[in-house]
């Protein structure tokens, strides 16, 4: 089985001492952020990321793939115990969770969140492990314009699935593409929207401006308003599930899995959409109906499995294809490129202990969460009760430490600043932020294969509809625009996520 | 009077994109644009400024008529003490060194609430600096200088 022979590479690899142990550092330091009230997954991991930048390619992913999972879980349990989603993903879990908190069964939420994600993720995994070589065959077949057409189709599936208007995510896109395009341009070394800052030549720097965006923009928002929070601590009940309460939680488990999985490998993000199908189809399954927003435990226990089965196949595209699905996996094609590792088909086939290596800490990542958080459930509610004011200034000082190591660049720090002004703009417009970092990130590579596919076809734009993928992607992409604008579904649209914003 | 309805939030942004746009358009004016064949390094960056003008007017125009949601509080204090803490690790980093930067940008950012004590906060950034010096400097080996030329006498 050559399945079981990878698996093995890859177990072999991520179990190693040094590498179990980053792991753990990542799962507990990606809860300790993750925790934090309103700071979700993608602002965590954007706090940590220069952290791992220090170790070898290997341990570094592994230590971020713990960050992201510890992050992830972290959200939840905020979700649940203050009713504070840090990300859309688990703004579904808040609406039942914080419900069953209220009525003294926040540990039994936490602890089918948890058990939830613990399946997804395993099952996932080998989903992962299962498909990503296969695809990757595929993926080499992918010329410049099916890789153009694959990133546009992914840019507009992250439009349809932000919130706000469809109008303003498009701009988040398109702004997010030109700062991507800053610095040196490939083919004839011209300096692009540098201002004559040489030290921009090599393009803004990914980490200040996601750390910028998402990390520092959270805080202002955070200071906006200093209000007290309402933590449910006073009392969580036993933490492990019941027998009829497991009888409970085992179809929505099951469906939420299924249903992740599927919606996790597409682009644009997956996951967000993954925890809101789940949690209409276990609303519409249900006996009782009428239960779901007001604690049931099955609107936990789905949103929550399908959400990390989604985050988990998400890998899938990265790994083999080289593009990201969601914010996060932007940031990990990121902290790839930094450690000198092109993401795409290569990998697989180049570096298989890396890959294998990355697939076997997932579930490894996932297991210690299961084994350690559960039991450090009171830790992290007690940390919900740091007063705010006390946390932020260390988040500061780690934001400035970690922006400053990637390449010991002052001008990352200016750019932080003015990122994280940027951001707070924004997100007071009521511009998502998500589609930015996207955009930014595929810049690049979006204009790179346009050119390219242009000179391969002579200057002939009908290279795009003539290949057969290439043309199904377009295709596909245009379907999703039409749909997003059409005036049943964007009411819809628009409900859904105020749904989830209440 | 009664003024028309008109969502402010949208109006501005709608303003702020346009203003993106021709700045980035400004910018690409001095690049060479090429044929769609042989792409110049102006012709994706036009381009895309040309979208974002496009969709920062439409965001402009769909403003008027409807009214949205109030902007709410604005972190005022916040930006003027979490800002400037990285871009002043920034300036002194390398003069002052890391133990001091590190610790007046604690400093400076702990001022962002309102409702941080002086004691309390020259504790915390104390304690920041000694912890971040030894995971940082000491544990993961970073290249800084931990006292700076500055302070060199």
């Amino acid at each position: 089985m050559e399945l079981l022979s990878n698996l093995g590479l890859g177990f072999s690899v991520a179990s190693s001492f040094a590498n179990l142990g980053f792991c753990l550092i990542g799962v507990l330091l990606g809860t300790l952020i993750g925790v934090l009230p309103g700071i979700g997954a993608t602002a965590t991991i954007a706090m940590l990321l220069p952290i791992t930048f220090q170790l070898e390619p290997v341990s570094s992913l592994i230590m971020l793939a713990g960050i992201y999972y510890g992050a992830q879980y972290g959200g939840s349990t905020t979700a649940i115990l203050i009713n504070m989603p840090g990300e859309s993903s688990s703004a579904v879990t808040a609406i039942d969770g914080y419900q069953m908190a209220r009525k003294g069964r926040a540990g039994t939420a936490l602890a089918t969140a948890a058990l939830g994600s613990f399946f997804a993720g395993t099952v996932a995994t080998f989903l992962v492990a299962i498909f990503a070589p296969p695809l990757t065959a595929i993926a080499l077949e992918f010329g410049a314009a099916e890789y153009f057409s694959l990133m546009v189709l992914g840019l507009v599936m992250s439009v349809a699935l932000a919130h706000g208007t469809v109008l303003k995510a498009l701009a988040m896109v398109i702004l997010g593409l030109l700062l991507g395009i800053v610095g040196t341009d490939i083919y004839t070394g011209t300096p692009r929207f540098t201002l004559g800052i040489t030290q921009f030549a090599d393009g803004l720097n990914f980490v200040a401006l996601a750390v910028g965006v998402f990390g520092i923009a959270e805080i202002l928002r955070n200071l906006e308003d200093e209000h007290e929070r309402q933590v449910m601590t006073r009392n969580i009940n036993r933490l492990f599930p019941s027998g009829p309460e497991l009888r409970q939680i085992i179809g929505p488990v099951l469906r939420g899995t299924g249903v992740g999985s599927v919606l996790g490998i597409l682009p644009g993000g997956g996951a967000i959409l993954a925890s809101f199908a789940s949690y209409t189809l276990e609303k519409k399954l249900s006996k009782h109906p009428e239960e779901f927003g007001h604690g049931a435990i099955a609107g936990v226990a789905g949103p929550e499995s399908a959400n990390n089965a989604g985050a988990q196949t998400s890998f899938i595209p990265l790994l083999t294809l080289g593009i990201p699905a969601n914010p996060v996996m932007a940031l990990m094609i990121g902290a790839m490129i930094i450690q000198g590792i092109v993401p795409g088909p290569g990998v697989v086939t180049e570096q298989p202990d890396l890959f294998w290596g990355i697939i076997a800490s997932m579930w490894i990542g996932n297991l210690m969460l299961v084994v350690l958080n559960l039991p450090l459930i009171g830790l992290w509610v007690k940390l919900l009760t740091v007063p705010y004011y006390v946390l932020f200034p260390i988040i500061m000082a780690m934001c400035s430490i970690g922006v400053y190591s990637v390449n010991s660049n002052v001008y990352d720090l200016f750019a932080v600043a003015f990122f994280g002004f940027l951001g707070y703009v924004l997100s007071k417009l009521r511009f998502e932020p998500a589609p930015l970092l996207l955009g930014f990130v595929l810049g690049p590579l979006l204009e790179e294969n346009l050119r390219r596919a242009m000179i391969l076809s002579r200057g002939d734009p009908t290279t795009f509809v003539t290949r057969p993928i290439s043309a199904g992607l377009l295709v596909l992409a245009l379907a999703v625009l039409v749909l997003v604008f059409l005036p049943q579904i964007r009411k819809r649209r628009e409900e859904v996520f105020t749904e989830s914003d209440g | 009077m009664a003024t028309k309805p008109r969502d402010d939030t949208d109006m501005i942004a709608g303003l702020l994109l346009m203003a993106a746009a021709a700045f980035f358009g400004w910018q690409t004016a001095g690049l060479e644009i090429g044929t769609s064949l042989r792409m110049g390094p102006g012709y994706f960056p036009m381009v895309l400024s040309g979208l974002l003008f496009l969709l920062g007017v439409l965001v402009f125009l769909k403003s008027f008529g409807r009214t949205g949601e109030p902007m709410g509080p604005v972190a005022w204090r916040g930006m003027l003490f979490i800002l400037p803490a990285p871009v002043f690790f920034g300036l002194t980093v390398r003069g002052l060194g890391f133990v001091p930067a590190l610790f007046f940008t604690a400093l400076i950012a702990s001022q962002a609430s309102a409702r941080m004590r002086p004691l309390p906060a020259l504790v915390l950034a104390v304690l920041v600096t000694i912890i971040s010096t030894l995971i940082f400097s000491y544990g993961l080996g970073l290249p800084f200088r931990r006292v700076g030329p500055w302070l060199d006498f």
